[in-house]
């Protein structure tokens, strides 16, 4: 079976695997910027969801 | 113990989801009369039975919060109602894809289509009303959104069997038969977007939690400032 010889099934599994990256991308990018604010605020004693350096 | 099992199984989830690519594209048989392109249904199908069961996690744990006010089954419905319109936008997106090669149209206002598209706006509308909604009640609110919502999802399902529809039956109770190797595939599949999609739904469980704790960290903060907010 070559996927390049149809256009139609690549592109269903390529859009498919492209939402879940984008999709996990967000929840990387949203849980940095929280441990950013984290670090920031000196919050870390009051949270429970970080690790310690 | 749960920081070391996040990583053994998002591992292991690659290790299937590879697999799984595998059996779809390579091991399973050709099918006879639509050709190459009825192996979108190995992505298709399980992603659509994914974000039904979402839902109907989703609609679980906002009967919870209904009867029992815990913070936690409203960030598990919040988070199940996410990852499953990630599932169900596949669902929406493959269809078409598949649907026009196969049926010569990209879209037909059918009724298993149409109620997809629909169930698809009820759960944006639901993350919606959590994102812009600044209100106290909005958890409230939106488990009672949540399951009005979930009536829609076995509507879905069964709408084939209710309307003449362009839409093939189910896989499952749907009277057809499948190639046994077509089957194996698909529920290998399925299996492995499951994996996928509980893992998904763990970090953003983990994510959402943290981030309530540090909402709740800076209000503590700005009542023990005299001047006011910290932010």
């Amino acid at each position: 079976m070559k996927m390049s010889g149809n256009p139609y099934l690549f592109a269903a599994y390529a859009v498919t695997w492209i939402i879940h990256i984008v999709y996990l991308s967000t929840i990387v990018s949203r849980y940095s910027r929280l441990k950013r604010e984290i670090e920031e605020a000196g919050l870390r004693s009051q949270v429970s969801g970080v690790r310690k350096p | 113990m749960m920081k070391r099992a996040f990583p053994i199984l998002g591992v292991l989830t690659a290790i299937l989801l590879s697999y799984a690519l595998y059996m779809a594209l390579v091991w399973a048989p050709t099918e006879r009369t639509m050709g190459d392109v009825q192996r979108i249904f190995y992505y298709h199908v399980p992603s659509a039975w994914t974000a039904f069961i979402l839902f109907f996690v989703n609609f679980g744990a906002s009967v919870v919060y209904l009867i029992k006010r815990k913070p936690a089954a409203d960030i598990v419905a919040l988070v199940s109602a996410e990852v499953g319109v990630v599932f169900c936008t596949v669902v929406l997106i493959t269809g078409p894809i598949w649907a026009r090669p196969v049926w010569g149209i990209w879209w037909t206002w059918d009724m298993r289509l149409t109620s997809t598209l629909v169930l698809w706006l009820i759960y944006v509308s639901y993350l919606f009303l959590r994102r812009f909604s600044s209100s106290g009640q909005t958890p409230l609110l939106a488990a009672a959104l949540a399951v009005l919502g979930a009536l829609c999802v076995p509507f879905v399902y069964f709408s084939i069997w209710f309307f003449r529809t362009q839409h093939p039956q189910p896989v499952m109770g749907g009277g057809g038969s499948i190639d046994p190797r077509m089957l194996h595939v698909l529920l290998i599949n399925w299996l492995a977007f499951s994996c996928f999609a509980f893992l998904v739904c763990w970090s953003r469980y983990r994510l959402e939690k943290l981030q309530r704790e540090v909402d709740q960290a800076h209000a503590m903060e700005s009542l023990k400032d005299p001047r006011g907010s910290v932010r």
